[in-house]
């Protein structure tokens, strides 16, 4: 019994990263996802509200001024850019989350799941989810105001990228204080992306921000995208060093949301965290 | 040439567990034999949950050491993971998933072989088969337990800790529960411990009792033995003895 041999590929399974774990949480989160209309339907709901209003607003302003009528389309792409931003961090949270709320957790910790695993799964979760929620809405962008954001070409690719990339450091952050610190935390999950709105210079210019303030944004990588956008929409001019310094900052970014979320973890198995999930 | 022993199925080392200030597991050893099913018995907040959360690598020991088939824990816990399993109330597998989607994802996760005809010899072996295609959460209490001991059993496991196994269940589905346990367990040759408030599951099923108490353990040995030391005709009462006097058998205190 205690020494059962296994098959050269069981044992690579066993000891290293498994595609097969990966994809068994991804199967999971799709059954859970193709069972609830309530949780498909407010992927593509919130999305679109948000752009309509903003789409009419710039739409409002732009016969009104000069200055807007030149900027076409920063609002409604600052909306859409701001979204995948916020999506993709929420996305990653609510697939955690789901895990907290059907007190699973304990399931998954003791399984042969690692966390590097499950972080993987939620980080293609958030993506799915935001494909779901974000396709049509660019599409009714398009139908409703004329505002093409694939017209962005490769451009759009380098902003994705980096946007993604720190919604996946702050949901990877949060969902380890939650580990922690139990459904107290939840709240976080919600609110926490809302701190960097004023501070990531979505719909204005870092130059607004007081002098002092200025620094504090440029150490925020999607304020590089929101800047490369204005640039590529007003200036008709892609900034390749805004996304290569953007990239940067959210390579220190992301590694920091993993060594956190490691560190938590340790701190939960200290703490008992993992036996009592709740509040 | 010698071969080298097999490491015990379970191992625990002067085990403690502080939380914060409170001990919730105050210094205790044991080792489980292969293929031996333990009760683990003790009043609430004796330190049997932390006990079994330490042994499956979810609580990180204060002092002491858990070895589970050889490996330490929880630091080399993915040597092992998939050779055990496990059933608590503190746990639910996901409600709205199916019966067959919930065993497929944890057969995944387990590396389960061939698991189409895993599923299907456990729905049949765990009466679900009617039933696997039904959401968990649409499921009585006792199918719902069914479910729980089909996922701990997922991937045959040689090292199987059950917490509570069939608390809120009727008796004709508990004893039902523990049969097909037993089968398991003879099968499998699969080493058990079982935390229970049931005195009568525990001295059916487990050859050996451990009882805890404020982190304990106040005493541990055969059902027979335990009975005969302090001169009680159930476990119950035993249990009671322990739980509100100083744990000292009759036989010796007379």
């Amino acid at each position: 019994m205690i020494d059962r041999e296994m098959t050269g590929r069981e044992m690579t399974e066993r000891t290293a990263g498994s595609p097969r774990r990966i994809a068994a949480m991804m199967l999971r989160y799709w059954y859970l996802l193709r069972s609830s209309w309530p949780r498909l339907l407010d992927l593509v709901y919130w999305p679109t509200v948000q752009m309509v209003t903003w789409g009419f607003l710039q739409y409002y302003i732009s016969s009104n001024a000069g200055f807007f009528a030149r900027a076409g389309g920063t609002f409604i792409g600052a909306v859409l850019l701001w979204d995948i931003l916020f999506r993709g961090q929420l996305g990653f949270s609510i697939s955690f989350l789901e895990e907290m709320w059907s007190r699973n957790i304990g399931n998954l910790m003791m399984s042969p799941l690692r966390p590097l695993e499950f972080i993987a799964a939620l980080m293609v979760m958030s993506l799915v989810r935001l494909a779901i929620g974000a396709i049509p809405v660019t599409i009714l962008a398009i139908a409703f105001f004329g505002f093409n954001l694939y017209g962005l070409g490769f451009a759009l690719v380098a902003f994705f990228c980096n946007l993604m990339l720190t919604s996946w450091a702050i949901g990877i952050f949060v969902s380890g204080l939650i580990l922690r610190n139990g459904m107290g935390a939840e709240n976080l999950a919600w609110s926490i992306m809302f701190l960097f709105m004023p501070l990531t210079c979505v719909y204005y210019p870092v130059t607004t921000l007081p002098v002092w303030l200025q620094p504090v944004a440029w150490l925020l990588p999607p304020t590089y995208v929101f800047e490369g956008m204005r640039a590529l929409l007003i200036q008709k001019a892609f900034r390749p060093d805004l996304m290569l310094e953007a990239l940067a900052l959210n390579a220190v970014l992301f590694a920091g949301g993993l060594f956190a979320f490691v560190k938590l973890l340790q701190s939960a198995r200290r703490h008992g965290s993992l036996l009592q999930t709740g509040e | 040439m010698c071969a080298m022993p097999a490491a015990p199925p379970i191992e625990v080392d002067r085990l403690v567990k502080i939380y914060k200030t409170v001990p919730a597991v105050d210094g205790i050893s044991f080792t489980l034999k292969p293929g031996s099913v333990t009760g683990l018995l003790g009043g609430n907040g004796a330190g049997k949950t932390t006990t079994i959360a330490t042994i499956m690598g979810l609580v990180m020991p204060t002092s002491g050491r858990v070895s589970v088939l050889g490996a330490e824990m929880p630091g080399q816990r993915y040597r092992v993971l998939h050779r055990m399993n496990f059933e608590s109330p503190y746990v639910e597998v996901p409600m709205r998933l199916t019966i067959r989607q919930n065993l497929t994802v944890f057969g995944m996760l387990y590396s389960v072989p061939d698991l189409g005809h895993r599923i299907a010899k456990l729905a049949a072996d765990l009466d679900l088969t009617d039933l696997l295609d039904r959401p968990t959460g649409r499921l009585s209490a006792g199918q719902k337990t069914r479910v729980s001991l089909a996922k701990a059993l997922i991937n045959n496991p040689d090292v199987l800790l059950l917490d509570e196994p069939t608390a809120s269940l009727d008796p004709d589905t508990a004893d039902w529960v523990r049969g097909h346990l037993e089968r398991y367990c003879y099968e499998r040759n699969a080493t058990v411990l079982l935390a229970s408030h049931n005195m009568a599951e525990v001295e059916r099923l487990c050859e050996r009792v451990i009882i805890m108490k404020r982190g304990r353990i106040e005493d541990d040995d055969t059902p027979a033995k335990l009975l005969a030391r302090y001169s009680r005709l159930t476990l119950e009462e035993v249990f009671l003895d322990v739980a509100r006097g100083d744990g000292i058998p009759r036989e010796a205190a007379q």
